[in-house]
């Protein structure tokens, strides 16, 4: 089967592309990244603040299972709708530099449609690190799980 | 002793030891052979050949009196295995929109 999600991250470069077809007309698809309480649905977020248009900003809260709570912050450069919005990106509280994206968004039929992310890290260190995360936070996942169990155990 | 493994994405983050990765792919070649494709020195070279056979990208084989180096496939493998987490964690998302979208248009 092929892979819905496409990431093209070229070696060394500090850029990568994500492109996805939806099973959705075009302004469904946009819509989903315009309405705050779609976008808490589906990134798993909180919304505190969206304000589409240019340079109008942006600010996400998330809680991990752990309870703490993560900020995310950014300015919209660009909002077109049904077309692109251009943004800046930031996680706050860490090491991690803000980093830029273009999403673009387009029709591939009357019902069907296609989003392509392009983002811009600092530098190709930036861009490996946060690629690493979700490889690294699966990782401490499995480690946590293995904790739980054997913890379960102990106590048993 | 610390650093006993090297990271391998600090390993390829250097232009001129991806360079030495790609000359390798497609043959091994020697410590020589692969320094006159540079313009830096030597010592420089070995150094990345070096990193890259400690963090086992590359692997040595001897081959009578010269040591060959080559790409070491499985270890090239984990490099492209890693971007999966990432790719999987959007796919997630993306499924979710698409679920959650597909549900608006059939209620509003």
């Amino acid at each position: 089967m092929e892979l819905k999600t496409k990431i093209h991250a070229e070696e060394g470069k500090q850029d990568l592309t994500i492109t996805r077809d939806f099973d959705l007309p075009l302004d469904l698809l946009f819509k989903a990244y315009e309405e705050p309480v779609l976008i808490e649905q589906w990134m798993g977020t909180k919304v505190l603040k969206l304000e589409n248009k240019r340079h109008g900003s942006l600010e996400f809260e998330t809680t991990d299972p752990k309870g703490n709570k993560h900020g995310f912050h950014g300015v919209i450069h660009e909002f077109s709708q049904n077309k692109r919005i251009t943004r800046t990106y930031e996680m706050e509280n860490t090491p991690f530099q803000p980093w830029l994206e273009f999403m673009e968004f387009e029709a591939v039929s009357e019902n069907t449609s296609r989003l392509q992310m392009h983002v811009v890290y600092r530098s190709v260190e930036e861009r490996a690190e946060i690629l690493k995360m979700p490889f690294a936070q699966g990782i401490n996942w499995a480690h946590n799980t293995l904790q739980e169990v054997v913890g379960k155990l102990k106590l048993a | 002793m610390m650093n006993l493994r090297r990271d391998v994405f600090q390993a390829i983050a250097d232009p001129t030891r991806r360079a030495i990765l790609v000359l390798v792919a497609t043959q091994s070649m020697t410590a020589g052979a692969i320094a006159s494709n540079f313009d830096t020195a030597r010592p420089t070279v070995s150094k990345h050949l070096q990193i890259l056979t400690e963090c086992e990208l590359l692997q040595q084989e001897q081959s009578g009196r010269e040591v060959y180096y080559h790409l070491n496939p499985n270890k090239m493998k984990e490099i492209a295995d890693f971007i999966e987490p990432f790719r999987k964690l959007w796919d997630d998302r993306f499924n979710k929109l698409e679920a959650l979208m597909k549900n608006y248009h059939s209620t509003k």
